[in-house]
């Protein structure tokens, strides 16, 4: 038998804690994504059952809902993501596939990004060093999908507002991470 | 240059990869009797005009949707942004 240890993206045991100034950034291995695309001639019914899910409104173009357990952000038309916490949502995509049945399809995310917590004061002139997002003008529950690096991400603003959560790339998690805390050292 | 996204406001244009004349959303039925001459002008033949121009841009780095932007080549000002999916659904290509 194989005895195989779950490592971080960044190959941690651990997840990986930087601290900049009193900014602190965090790998957070915690969380399952899955992303949902309304099916052509379905679009309403995927809204509903996204809409159960969230027990309230489905996200809005640059908008998340912050809902527990299962919260979303819009990607593009028509499609979102959708995230919970692993420990409890392992399956997420299935449990996805089951609610949403023929009106979505249903996509694993979770091994494809890596998704790093940016707390504290100041958050903002790191960001501002690395993305071209007006990150001042994001209030709590705004996600915008931008470039850090050349790599594609998400950065969305949680609550409370000193809170930033970036998704990118888990293949480039290391560069990614390097780039963030880059910006911290330059910026705090 | 910048974009105004119908869902997202204004872009930089650097957030964008252009791909060309918007005629590629009209994609020729392959069953038709002159599919040759069709699919050889839809894939050659361009015209190259001196004014405003519907070309399509792809949002590479946002929201990844395929946009149908009106811009005048001599200018370069963006007088229309639409949905590519919009514009192909009301010239009816779906359904």
């Amino acid at each position: 038998m194989h005895d195989l240890a779950p490592l971080c993206a960044l190959s941690g045991a651990e997840p990986r804690v930087d601290v900049v100034a009193g900014v602190t950034l965090t790998e957070n291995p915690t969380l399952a994504l899955a992303s949902v695309m309304a099916r052509q001639g379905h679009e309403a019914a995927c809204r509903g059952h996204l809409s159960a899910l969230l027990e309230g409104p489905v996200p809005e173009p640059g908008k998340a809902i912050l809902h527990d357990p299962e919260a979303s952000f819009w990607m593009g038309p028509d499609q979102w993501m959708v995230g919970a916490p692993s420990a409890t949502h392992e399956d997420l995509a299935a449990q996805l596939r089951l609610r949403f049945g023929n009106t979505a399809s249903i996509t694993e995310q979770t091994d494809a990004w890596v998704c790093y917590d940016m707390r504290g004061d100041g958050i903002e002139d790191a960001i501002r060093l690395c993305a071209n997002i007006d990150i001042d003008q994001m209030q709590t529950g705004d996600a915008q999908r931008t470039v850090i690096h050349y790599m594609g991400v998400y950065v969305l603003r949680r609550d409370p507002a000193t809170w930033l959560r970036i998704l990118g790339p888990r293949s480039s998690a290391k560069s990614l991470h390097h780039a963030l805390v880059t910006a911290m050292r330059a910026a705090l | 240059m910048i974009i105004n996204h119908p869902l997202l406001g204004p872009r930089d244009s650097s957030e964008f990869v252009y791909l060309g004349d918007a005629s590629l959303l009209n994609r020729p039925d392959w069953q038709a009797d002159d599919a040759l001459e069709q699919f050889i002008d839809y894939g050659h033949t361009r015209d190259n005009p001196a004014g405003l121009h519907r070309e399509l841009w792809y949002h590479e780095q946002g929201d990844r949707s395929w946009l149908v932007v009106t811009r005048n080549t001599v200018t370069h000002e963006i007088t229309s942004v639409e949905l590519a999916r919009d514009v192909a659904r009301t010239e009816g290509r779906f359904e």
